[in-house]
């Protein structure tokens, strides 16, 4: 150590690993007295891991973390409140239907078996007005806005005296005038000594707020920096990682017939604020067009628009030559529309059904699998076996329940139900988020037969490298707006990341 | 060292028969040692309850009068509860069937001549369950409302209906006062098997096949299924949830009906007090002891029925108090429901593992 101030957190050689995954690979982490570290990276990257350690969600298997100079041995969130640590995270836990001064008072140990109520608000008041954290006690938290709640999670943290904040991507939630009063909050937190760690994957973002930045890439710090010393292009080329291009063999571009057509789409997502502005695009048979973008920008309500889970409020979706604006889920999967589901567990696989039940859930309604309206379950066993054999299903049977099934067999199970059903477009979301090398090849090359045999493929990806390797175009999609689209082999790598982060094709030039 | 409940991976055989067995010896521990409190001897106790459930025809008779009710509306439970749909309105489902069927059979009888005026009867009622559960069903498909409240709060208007009618409008007045309508006429009764126990006993079992076949072995079953396991996969799969929803609780409504109206039609021959006497709640029990299959429902439904007869006969053999047969059965229901926890987790000591040392020291 070569500091000759006392940093108020050190986190030395962190590592903590999920079954196949190392989340953090000894990982140092230093945060001093008044000072925002941006932590960024890319999703899965390791840095909300890294913070849940911290925060005492998580046991790291390996490391030590040291308060004021101090060992601090974190057991719980409980411990890590007694050293000042505090996190608010992406999903916010308050109780939506008590009040702010309730949810403030719940947990707090210091209180009487019946808590003074009005010394509590008082002191919420003050603080409120201290640090720009307007919000009404009394208001439930089912009336505030997603921006309110996060001001009362904060309070919750600073009422306990909390004196490092950890904040998880806060302004994923935020209005962007929202985001510029959480910079002022942070900006008195820091007058007032505090100390914050600031998850985000925005560049704008690490600008305006911190002072330092950490970048994080699989698990690993690949670089650590003074924000003032660096520049959003810069941090978008050590976030993204310039490695290697593993090439996959493919046939030569030649794109057929128009198979997908969007034309101005908007639509809402789930908190009703317009999620897809204006999407306009076309995918031609035979062609991989990939969607880049950070997480939450939007693909999912793409996804689900092209395959008729969502309703768009304004445009039109065409398939093959036909208007499908709106048409139910049945229609479109009648269109040769197939989709693997970014949520693989809940949506794209039913945990409690068996694989064989799994792989019959698109063609279970009419022949070979299907009479009438009974099942025909030899045939749905001899299909799945089948499909078992040619995707290399890792099941112990077919009628061993998907919950039982690695992440990556699953996945698998998805493929090959989809890709039998299959005949013009197919929609495939994240879809080797999380698998191992083994079975992420095995989708990306199915995905790239599926193209050589002459369908269309919407192709949703995090990781730019993937992208690169199997779009023959890219579309960039931020905060719900194509940036851009590129033809992959002439793409520029930091212009594509820059454009992830928001910035415009002017600031890139 | 510490203790750990684990999901099961697959369900183990010896477990599905082991821990029924287990239970119920814990069950007869239990209810002998408060017999034994009570000064009375748990073994002839239990030959009493057995012998006065299923020794004597009489016994046995009266056991299948209550397992019918139970087993249609077991399975119209089990049939929601697929579904996540907690209907917990079977009662009242069961109310206002009896209710309609009573009102075929009193005033219809000129529409329907013959035996046609009991099948009339039966489909009357089988028609109010299925309407009278299809309003929770559309406010929770169409306006998210709690089924459950719903349900629930819909059974004591049912009741109250049918209390009305047999107080009020349909009351005969030539029945000495006595709560309850005229008696129909006998083309609308169910024929008799044994006592006062009826053909619908073969209809809730061959109806307990049907629906198993339809679960298993249809389109619309396999659909039923994908939609309980999940919503949101059934939808992504291009599955009309709300409707089938809102289809399967009808069936659900339909089969509680057709409950209330085999009592009607097979039992009273009259609408009256002691229509709704709880069989729709026990239909919960029925429904998830039988682990929401259908095929089980018919053996659980007559094992419930008979330990409610058989505890009844306790009170009279062995001069117990009233209460006692029903403390009886709460003991007895008790330790196989916990035991049912065994045979989806597996209980496991677990010894803490040992923390690895960090071999490499991080770089500085």
């Amino acid at each position: 150590m070569s500091e000759t101030v006392i940093p108020k957190v050190e986190m030395r050689g962190i590592s903590k690993s999920f079954p196949g995954v190392l989340a953090n690979d000894c990982v140092d982490l230093m945060l001093h007295r008044s000072e925002v570290l941006a932590l960024l990276g890319e999703n899965g990257a390791g840095k909300s891991t890294l913070m849940n350690v911290l925060c005492g969600l998580y046991r790291p298997d390996k490391g030590e973390i040291y308060i004021n100079g101090s060992y601090a041995d974190i057991h719980s969130p409980r411990d890590a409140q007694k050293y000042g640590i505090g996190m608010v995270h992406q999903n916010f836990k308050l109780v939506d239907s008590m009040s702010v001064l309730e949810n403030i008072i719940l947990g707090l140990k210091d209180e009487p078996f019946i808590p003074d109520f009005k010394r509590v608000r008082q002191r919420l008041v003050d603080l409120a007005a201290q640090y720009h954290l307007k919000v009404d006690p009394n208001a439930n938290i089912w009336q505030l806005s997603v921006g309110e709640q996060q001001r009362v999670e904060i309070l919750k943290l600073l009422y306990r005296n909390a004196e490092i904040l950890i904040l998880d991507e806060p302004t994923a939630v935020l209005t962007p005038q929202e985001s510029h009063e959480l910079s002022r909050v942070v900006h008195a937190m820091k007058q007032e000594g505090k100390s914050a760690v600031f998850i985000t994957h925005k560049m704008e973002e690490v600008m305006e707020f911190s002072d330092r930045v950490m970048v994080l890439r699989k698990g690993k710090v690949v670089a650590e920096a003074r924000t003032a010393d660096t520049t959003p292009k810069e941090l978008a080329r050590m976030m993204v990682g310039r490695e290697v291009l593993f090439q996959i063999e493919k046939k030569p571009f030649c794109p057929g017939e128009v198979v997908l057509e969007l034309s101005n789409i908007d639509a809402l997502g789930d908190r009703g604020l317009l999620a897809l502005n204006n999407v306009s695009f076309q995918l031609r048979a035979g062609e991989i067009l990939g969607i880049a973008g950070v997480a939450g920008n939007g693909q999912r309500e793409l996804a689900e628009v092209v395959t008729g889970l969502r309703r768009s409020t304004k445009g039109a979706l065409r398939i093959g030559n036909k208007d499908m604006t709106n048409k139910s889920p049945l229609e479109i999967i009648r269109q040769g529309v197939a989709h693997i589901p970014q949520d693989r567990s809940s949506v794209g696989a039913v945990g409690d059904l068996s694989v064989a039940s799994n792989l019959a859930m698109k063609q279970y309604r009419s022949r070979p699998l299907a009479a009438g309206i009974f099942l025909l379950p030899k045939r749905i066993v001899d299909l799945a076996r089948a499909l078992i054999e040619k995707f290399h299903i890792a099941t112990p049977s077919p009628q061993t329940q998907v919950k039982f099934l690695s992440g990556g067999n699953v996945q698998k199970t998805i493929l090959a139900r989809e890709i039998g059903a299959a005949r013009t477009v197919m929609v495939a979301v994240y879809p080797s988020r999380g698998l191992d090398v083994g079975a992420t090849e095995t989708v990306r090359r199915q995905l790239i037969n599926q193209r050589d045999g002459g369908l269309g493929v919407l192709f949703f990806s995090e990781d730019l490298d993937e992208l690169l390797q199997v779009s023959d175009r890219i579309a960039v999609l931020f905060e719900g707006r194509i940036m851009g689209i590129f033809d992959a082999d002439k793409a520029d790598i930091e212009q594509i990341g820059m454009l992830m982060a928001g910035m415009s094709k002017e600031a890139t030039a | 060292m510490k203790f750990v409940f684990e999901k099961r991976k697959s369900t183990s055989v010896p477990a599905l028969i082991l821990v029924p067995l287990i239970s119920f010896a814990v069950s007869l521990v239990l209810t002998a040692l408060l017999l034994a409190i009570f000064g009375a001897d748990p073994f002839k106790t239990y030959a009493a309850m057995a012998v006065g459930a299923f020794g004597t025809s009489h016994g046995f008779a009266e056991t299948l009068v209550k397992a019918i009710p139970l087993m249609m509306t077991g399975l119209g439970v089990a049939i929601a509860f697929r579904l996540k749909f907690w209907n917990i309105g079977a009662e009242g489902q069961l109310t206002l069937g009896g209710v309609a069927a009573a009102g075929v059979a009193l005033f219809m009888e000129r529409y329907f001549p013959g035996r046609s005026l009991l099948f009339a009867a039966l489909f009357g009622g089988l028609l109010a369950g299925a309407l009278w559960a299809g309003i929770p069903a559309i406010l929770k498909t169409t306006l998210k409302v709690d089924e459950t409240l719903v349900t629930l709060m819909m059974n004591y208007i049912a009741i109250l209906y049918s209390e009305f009618l047999y107080y009020g409008p349909w009351r005969d007045p030539k029945g000495y006062g006595f709560p309850g309508s005229r008696m129909f006429s006998a083309n609308a009764w169910l024929p008799r098997i044994m006592g006062r126990a009826h053909v619908g006993i073969w209809v809730g079992i061959a109806l307990a096949i049907i629906l198993w076949l339809v679960l298993k072995r249809t389109r619309w079953g396999f659909e039923l299924q994908i939609i309980g396991a999940s919503q949101k996969a059934a939808r992504y799969q291009g599955i009309a949830v709300e409707r089938n929803i809102i289809l399967a609780v009808m069936l659900s409504g339909a089969l509680c009906g057709l409950a209330g109206a085999f009592e009607i039609t097979g039992i009273s021959h009259r609408l009256q007090q002691g229509l709704s006497i709880g069989y729709g709640y026990t239909a919960i029990i029925v429904a998830w002891m039988s682990q929401l299959n259908p095929l089980a429902v018919p053996f659980v439904a007559i094992a419930l029925a008979g330990l409610s007869v058989g505890g009844d006969q306790v009170q009279m053999v062995m001069g117990l108090p009233a209460a006692m047969g029903v403390v009886m059965q709460g003991l007895i229901l008790f330790p196989m429901l916990a035991g049912s926890l065994f045979t989806e987790y597996r209980f496991l000591v677990v010894k803490p593992e040992p923390r690895a040392a960090c071999p490499e020291p991080s770089q500085e």
